[in-house]
């Protein structure tokens, strides 16, 4: 009977509560939406907040109504029956129907103004990246008009701060979806057609992106770090790329490179400046500077490489990559020679 | 005997508490039946009941029992997907659980989204609509009383199939959209996607059978002077739907036999090397999923419009408006599919154009719910859980409403597409918008199904879990998603910060489990101890208010003839009935489409077993079909055979009626 | 009452039935092995001396495994095996789905022919491949031959087509090198 009135105080409780504890929560991270670090992620960002807050008072409103219009309906002895009240419920419902269109024009107009100025991003000079998805990594390859310039990675892009990059997509199995949150949205990579994507990183910083297209067994694992830098740094880091793989310098990265031209790495992997040319899986080339491995599944540490390599079922099951059972000191040099190639 | 009858309910009703003893209600007064009724009344539960025992359960197909076993066969699936939700919950609640694997988890994922959307939304709202749409157009039967039964049987055998198909290790695993090339013949080996395709095939027959039967019966079988304007909003709604579902199911079940056919027998639909395109899948199931949600929307409406009037005392505001709503809808929902498709290399002019419709969808549903509240306003309300779910629908519904305009825009799409942003906006619309009216609705309908109420207490305990639980489960996947969190992973690392989102969003799961373990209580014990309950103890105004709490067998004793939209509310206790139909053999009424003007006598069939033989013979024919093609051949032979004694002609039920006729007439 | 426990016992021994014969088709084993190596235990030919021992060809671990045997058809490509023998038909090296099998039609005498290589120049793939992967081969090169189940042979590729996929393969008794038929 007296429901109405019981219900506000801890209704507003909870809402109270719940922001809060919602507030705690959202932490805005490196992998954020809501934290851009370019111009196309900030423009969606301020679509976002734009429609956030439309979203928002609509929903206030619209509450506020209903919970008006129960109140004065529980204030009645009898239902107004038609025509009684119909004069102003009609001028309520077409006010509350403009009001919609209008507010949905406004949506439109914003979206499209915010899909125009994404599409506006200064594309002179653009650093041409392919990101070729695979079942469950990222094949990267700079594109550069000079063969000997093309640098070929895997799961790490670094890009110049503050300079536009093109994504080129393509994917050779099944629909995967490269996105960055923190600098634009995604675009799926469909077999058979080649998408294009423009960003630029304002900031630099590590930004984190995973899958966003199922793509089997491990699509909770396939990430993908654009490693923003200045261009001084980027420029080092291309060299570096562009170099052969390291050769060994000790006795035990020499051991190392003969495990790995002796075993079954060599049919996947490939480490330039030697005679393992696989193109099954990631290049190897300079694994020892990326940040993580198995695309994002664990840091780059020489304690995962060596779990890793001893059995991925475990940390990717269902991957492509077989177990060995090499033993602990082969294995060891293994390592140390991979960590090696910088 | 007596029967209770309702009497024209304008006074106020209290909200009474539930107590363990039935107490007969206050709002009805007892009728006696005359003897002539008596007559009638055994007269046609001869003619219109079933056979006994097992065998006449099988054979049945009165739209009563039909309906029923429909909707507790969706329940069930809806009890299974929610265990599959659960078990989804508990293995997202932290960073690299290890309580489900990555295959046994994309199998239980893709089972919950493939039962939550083809084994229980689209079954449970046309089930509910098989059941009242007659009674609320004032007719005995569907229009054709097999085919309903045929289309439940074909369901039932889907479902199964599947879910024995999920024993066997061999449950879909590639989503609930299947996108190829994942789903097809190289990256899906075995039969997992093989089964996904087939049980799209018996859900697909299952929902035609039903809209065919709704479209038909509303078209041809109303009550004498219920005008096409006089149809009440629910019976709108289920119209549109039904049309939608004509339109829509063919897109799905095209798509689904070509990918059956590209893994069964070499074809190349989706396979890009040699001129398909996996767009191609895309667009051929988004052009049936977008109206899909739509199909299990648009029901809620009208439940929503089917029981504010109850509970306001006054019809809703607006028919002509709300009418024109839910046929925009329908209407416009055909429009909208590539919005599940902006991050497609397709091109951006095409795009925007989605954007705009997906933007402009939202207009008519916007009027409907002004009109509710226009109502609600000019009403005098008061609250029984029916009205509580109502209420909740306006909360839940209307921020997945929200959120869907935002994820319509195609810049915002960009980065919360495939995440669970998403997630969360369907969540909340399908719990909001269909799942809160269907509980409604159950609360409401039950006692007219069961001839008892469901508990008061139970009821408001029922939706105050349930609402809190639906906001704590999935408000926080708004943030999760645009947070980078994608959908359909087995697991994330703690490094990434979705942690602790996620361990509330698994407590508020845990939340609307205990809410449904309340309403399955409420349910069982009501069926039990539940008060009695009389022919209208809501006030309800449609005719489905005007039989008997449980229906008899033939629904209404004399079929009525309406005046108005509201039949109960405005004909006092003098009824004017329908004369010269045959009581002796199962005789009904066919009327015009416009003005529902009698236009001719419609002999319904008896009870057959040849639905359920031919609902057999399909199932061989599309579970053989996953393993050969040989299997269509076959079963189509055993399907031959059954429709051909399903049409053979009831000699019996023939003489019957010729005899009956030339009496009539000497 | 009666009746509907007895239906209720029906209905759960068909499903614990069912789950008990869990499908070995789509059985994914992500990290199991099959255990030892059989290269060691396979005759070539059926030559001996002695009496005559009637070999029986035996089963491959992945038979039934629909799973598995794709994952064999992955590896078929991406180790280069088309490069000589096609896509069964084989060129610089024999046909794989005839059936002419010279150095036996066995699994494991398959496997032995995969993992220690054969002259000619097919390459000795047992230090560069497990185990688990030489099976998957296995049973892949025997659905060429239409050895295997239909439902659990692979299908098309999502590549140009180059003829009937491994699932419609006519199923060949296959002959060992003496031309004496296996079975």
């Amino acid at each position: 009977m007296r429901q109405s009135s019981r219900l506000w105080p801890s209704f507003r409780r909870t809402v109270i509560a719940l922001t809060a504890l919602l507030g705690a929560c959202i932490v805005p991270g490196n992998e954020s939406a809501f934290n851009p670090a370019g111009p196309q992620a900030g423009r969606i960002s301020t679509l976002w907040w734009f429609m956030l807050a439309a979203a928002t008072a609509v929903w206030v409103v619209v509450m506020v109504f209903l919970a008006w219009a129960v109140r004065r309906s529980r204030q009645r002895d009898q239902a107004l029956r038609e025509p009684a009240g119909d004069a102003s419920m009609q001028r309520g419902v077409v006010v509350g129907g403009a009001l919609t269109v209008l507010i949905l024009t406004a949506f439109l107009i914003a979206d499209i103004a915010t899909g125009r100025a994404l599409g506006a991003l200064p594309r002179k000079n653009a650093l041409r990246v392919e990101v070729i998805g695979h079942q469950w990594w990222w094949e990267v390859n700079y594109i550069d008009p000079t063969p000997g310039r093309i640098v070929t990675t895997a799961n790490e892009i670094h890009i110049p701060v503050g300079e536009p990059v093109q994504i080129i997509g393509s994917s050779p199995d099944v629909i995967h979806s490269f996105w960055i949150p923190n600098l634009h949205g995604k675009k799926d990579l469909v077999p058979g057609h080649t998408t294009s994507t423009w960003l630029r990183a304002d900031k630099p910083g590590v930004y984190r992106g995973q899958c966003a297209e199922f793509c089997g067994a491990q699509h909770s694992k396939m990430t993908a770090l654009v490693i923003a830098e200045p261009r001084p740094q980027f420029d080092a880091w291309y060299n570096a790329q562009l170099a052969s793989a390291r050769p060994p310098s000790n006795p035990v990265t020499a051991r190392g490179q003969d495990v790995f031209l002796k075993s079954s790495c060599v049919v996947c992997h490939t480490i330039s400046g030697t005679l393992a040319a696989g193109t099954l899986g990631p290049t190897l080339s300079h694994v020892g500077s990326r940040l993580t491995l198995a695309s994002g599944s664990l840091p780059n540490t020489p304690g995962n490489l060596a779990a890793w390599i001893v059995d991925p079922q475990r940390i990717k099951p269902g991957t492509r990559m077989p177990s060995s059972n090499m033993n602990q000191a082969d294995l060891q040099a293994l390592v140390t020679y991979l960590e090696s190639l910088k | 005997m007596t029967v209770a009858r309702g009497v024209a309910p304008l006074l106020p009703l209290e909200v009474e508490t539930v107590r363990p003893d039935p107490v007969a209600p206050q709002v009805w007064e007892e009728v006696e039946l005359t003897d002539a009724d008596q007559e009638l009344r055994k007269e046609l539960l001869d003619t219109w009941g079933d056979n006994p025992g097992l065998w006449g359960w099988l054979r049945s197909t009165s739209h009563l029992s039909i309906a029923k076993r429909y909707i507790i066969t969706a329940f069930l699936f809806f009890g299974l997907g929610g265990l599959e939700a659960g078990l989804i919950r508990l293995q997202l609640s932290q960073p690299e659980n290890s309580f489900i694997g990555p295959d046994r988890y994309n199998q239980i994922f893709t089972m919950h989204g493939t039962t939550m959307m083809f084994l229980f939304a689209v079954p449970v709202m046309v089930a509910l609509a098989l059941y009242l749409v007659p009674m609320m157009v004032g007719a005995r039967d569907v229009a054709f009383p097999r085919l309903n039964a045929y289309g439940y049987w074909v369901y039932l055998i889907g479902g199964l199939f599947v879910y024995v198909q999920f024993l066997l290790n061999t449950a879909p695993d590639a989503g609930w959209f299947s996108y190829v090339p994942l789903a097809g013949p190289e990256f899906s080996p075995g039969k997992r996607v093989d089964t996904w395709a087939q049980l799209i095939t018996f859900t697909e027959i299952a929902a035609l059978v039903a809209a065919t039967e709704i479209i038909v019966t509303v078209f041809k079988h109303r009550a004498p002077g219920m005008s096409l304007n006089r149809i009440p909003l629910y019976v709108w709604a289920m119209v549109v739907t039904s049309f939608m579902i004509i339109f829509a199911m063919p897109s799905v079940a095209t798509g689904s036999q070509f990918l059956a056919a590209d893994r069964l027998i070499d074809t190349h639909f989706f396979n890009h090397a040699e001129g398909g395109d996996s767009l191609l899948w895309q667009h051929l199931f988004w052009f049936f999923g977008h109206p899909e949600v739509y199909i299990i929307f648009v029901p809620g409406l009208g439940i929503i419009s089917a029981i504010v009037p109850a509970f306001t005392r006054r019809p809703v505001f607006g028919y002509p408006v709300m009418v024109l709503a839910l046929v925009t809808t329908g209407f416009m929902s055909f429009g909208l599919w590539v919005h599940h498709m902006f991050t497609t290399p397709i091109p951006q002019l095409g795009q925007s154009f989605f954007t705009a419709a997906s933007t402009m969808i939202a207009i008519p549903t916007g009027v409907q719910i002004f009109c509710w509240i226009a109502t609600i306003w000019a009403g005098r309300t008061r609250f029984a859980t029916p009205m509580l779910f109502v209420i909740g629908f306006f909360v839940v519904f209307i921020i997945g409403g929200v959120t869907g305009v935002m994820v319509a825009s195609v810049a915002f799409d960009q980065q919360a597409h495939d995440t669970y942003f998403v997630v969360a906006h369907l969540h909340y619309v399908l719990l909001g918008g269909a799942v809160f009216p269907l509980l409604a609705g159950v609360y409401y309908w039950f006692p007219k199904f069961t001839g008892r109420m469901l508990s008061e207490r139970l009821g408001k305990w029922n939706f105050w879990l349930l609402i809190i639980g639906v906001n704590v489960a999935f408000f926080p996947m708004h943030i999760l998603g645009l947070e980078g969190m994608t959908r359909r992973i087995y697991t994330y690392l703690p490094e990434t910060g979705w942690g602790p989102l996620n361990a509330v969003s698994s407590a508020g799961a845990v939340i609307i489990v205990v809410g449904m373990v309340v309403f399955a209580i409420n349910f069982f014990w009501s069926l039990r101890r539940g008060k009695t309950a009389g022919e209208n103890p809501w006030g309800g105004e449609t005719l489905e208010w005007a039989t008997s709490s449980p229906p008899e067998s033939y629904v209404f004793m004399y079929l009525p003839v309406v005046k108005s939209r509201a039949p109960l509310w405005s004909e006092g206790s003098e009824r004017v009935v329908v004369g010269g139909l045959r009581s002796d053999v199962r005789d009904t009424l066919t009327t015009t489409l416009m003005d529902a003007e009698p236009d001719h006598r419609q002999s319904s069939p008896a009870p057959s077993i040849w639905p359920l033989m031919a609902a057999v013979a399909t199932g061989v024919m599309f579970i053989s079909a996953v393993f050969t093609p040989w299997g269509l051949v076959v079963g189509s032979v055993l399907l031959f055979f059954a429709l051909f004694f399903w049409g053979w002609p009831d000699k019996a039920d023939q003489a019957k009626r010729l005899a009956g006729e030339s009496e009539a007439t000497a | 009452m009666k009746r509907a426990g007895v239906r209720a016992v029906v209905a759960a021994g068909v499903a614990g039935a069912l789950v008990l014969s869990s499908c070995e088709r789509e059985n994914r084993g992500y990290g199991e092995e099959p255990a030892g190596n059989p290269a060691d235990a396979a005759s070539l030919t059926p030559l001996q001396p002695g009496p005559t021992i009637r070999v029986t060809a035996g089963r491959g671990p992945y038979d039934e495994n629909a799973y598995k045997v794709n994952e064999g058809k992955f590896l078929y490509s991406a180790m280069n095996c088309v490069g000589c023998h096609a896509n069964g038909g084989g060129g610089m090296g024999p046909a794989l789905m005839d059936e002419n099998w010279i150095y036996g039609s066995d699994p494991r005498q398959i496997f032995s022919s995969i993992a220690q290589g054969r002259p000619n120049g097919m390459p000795a793939w047992g230090t560069r491949l497990s185990n688990d992967q030489i099976w998957r081969l296995v049973g892949y090169v025997r659905s060429m031959s239409g050895q295997l189940r239909k439902d659990v042979a692979p299908t098309r590729s999502d590549d140009m087509f180059y003829g009937p996929s491994e699932q419609r393969a006519k199923e060949l008794t296959p002959k060992n090198a003496t031309g004496a038929t296996e079975r």
